[in-house]
């Protein structure tokens, strides 16, 4: 493999690349020296117990978090309001308003991105079994969590990245997330990065994986080599690795 | 087509897709010159990513067993050595698994050619009579 951006077929940046992050919150270490290069058009799962880091490694992406050391490009640019046009984040947990309605909520966030489609938001909020007039304080913690994939979803950006987008939901929708993923999921032109501490049914959707311990990336491969290679699936890994 | 999968976590995706596209050529499901589904529609079917569909395309493609036409979609190979090369493929990897199995329970190349050859003649000689109706001789040889 070339280094990035020396491929002449490829000029692309990578979609992310990150060398020697490291984050601290008052003594704790959340990240440690971290180097991760994603090429784009792949779905990586950032896998690990509570606590390891992902969600500060979210962040960062995002441009969330000031790394205390290190570098995070997002198509070779530093995170900043210009990165935010084509990178989707969605927190884990409600950071919408509860007296806004559903369809309220789809245009005052719509209202903030070029990239906005309004028919693929209406079509996915059908698809995802939910009502525009639903107030948002009332909906269950299922339907929230298929409300923020729609916003992520509804734009058509490079970079999508969803922090435990399956936690606490209930089975159907998390089968109805999963569905829309797929089905979304633009190929060579989209990158979604998801954490998880639980990998569950979100395996057969993980192209690669990035196991995460204490701030550090333990292994780093694509899914099915490591199925091949351990003769274990990504979850019988999970329980091995995190014992 | 219905491709129904259940799919082994524990082995790659990729290979799952091949193994279940070549039986269902093997079973005669889907024939030479047959479409596949697309890629997106194979893995929005099967709920799996589509770049997992892609890479079991491409190898399988490699291989001459599927075929792209610009723009039209995806089909089964037309050609008259399809079938058996598919069946060779299928058979091959059989056999290794056999093979891979019998080594891990310590059998030797002898041994295991030994219980090969044993197990085809017992498969080969007639069923047992004892489901069958006895004859009148077998009654009497019963009797006594």
């Amino acid at each position: 493999m070339t280094g990035p951006g020396l491929n002449s077929t490829n000029p692309r940046p990578p979609a992310v690349s990150i060398e020697g992050l490291s984050k601290f919150y008052h003594r704790t270490t959340a990240l440690k020296e971290l180097d991760l290069l994603i090429d784009g058009g792949a779905i990586v799962g950032v896998l690990g117990p509570n606590g390891s880091g992902k969600s500060t490694l979210l962040k960062a992406i995002a441009g969330l978090c000031q790394p205390d050391a290190g570098q995070v490009l997002v198509s070779g640019l530093p995170p900043s309001p210009r990165t935010k046009e084509f990178v989707a984040y969605v927190p884990e947990g409600s950071y919408l308003y509860s007296w806004m309605t559903l369809g309220q909520t789809l245009d005052f966030v719509g209202g903030f991105y070029e990239d906005w489609d309004d028919a693929k938001a209406a079509e996915l909020v059908r698809f995802m079994n939910l009502r525009l007039d639903h107030q948002v304080g009332e909906l269950s913690k299922g339907m929230k969590a298929r409300l923020r994939l729609i916003l992520a979803m509804a734009r058509s950006a490079d970079l999508v990245l969803l922090d435990e987008p399956l936690a606490g939901i209930d089975p159907p929708s998390r089968a109805r997330i999963l569905e829309t993923m797929i089905k979304e999921y633009r190929g060579q032109e989209q990158t979604i990065v998801l954490s998880t501490h639980e990998v569950g049914e979100v395996e057969q959707v993980l192209d690669r994986v990035v196991f995460l311990r204490e701030g550090e990336i333990v292994i780093d491969a694509n899914a099915d080599d490591l199925r091949q290679e351990r003769g274990t699936s990504i979850e019988g890994l999970m329980r091995e690795v995190y014992q | 087509m219905k491709l129904k999968l259940d799919f082994d976590a524990a082995k790659p995706i990729y290979q799952q897709i091949i193994d279940a596209l070549c039986r269902a050529v093997a079973r005669g499901e889907l024939k030479p010159g047959d479409k596949v589904p697309s890629q997106r529609d194979m893995a929005a079917h099967l709920q799996v990513n589509p770049n997992t569909v892609q890479r079991a395309y491409r190898d399988m493609e490699r291989d001459g067993l599927l075929e792209t036409a610009r723009g039209t979609g995806t089909f089964v190979t037309e050609r008259p050595e399809l079938l058996k090369d598919i069946k060779q493929d299928l058979a091959f990897r059989e056999v290794s698994g056999f093979i891979e199995g019998l080594r891990a329970l310590g059998y030797g190349d002898d041994e295991m050619l030994a219980l090969l050859e044993s197990e085809i003649r017992r498969l080969q000689s007639p069923k047992p009579t004892r489901n069958l109706p006895a004859t009148e001789e077998e009654q009497e040889e019963d009797e006594e």
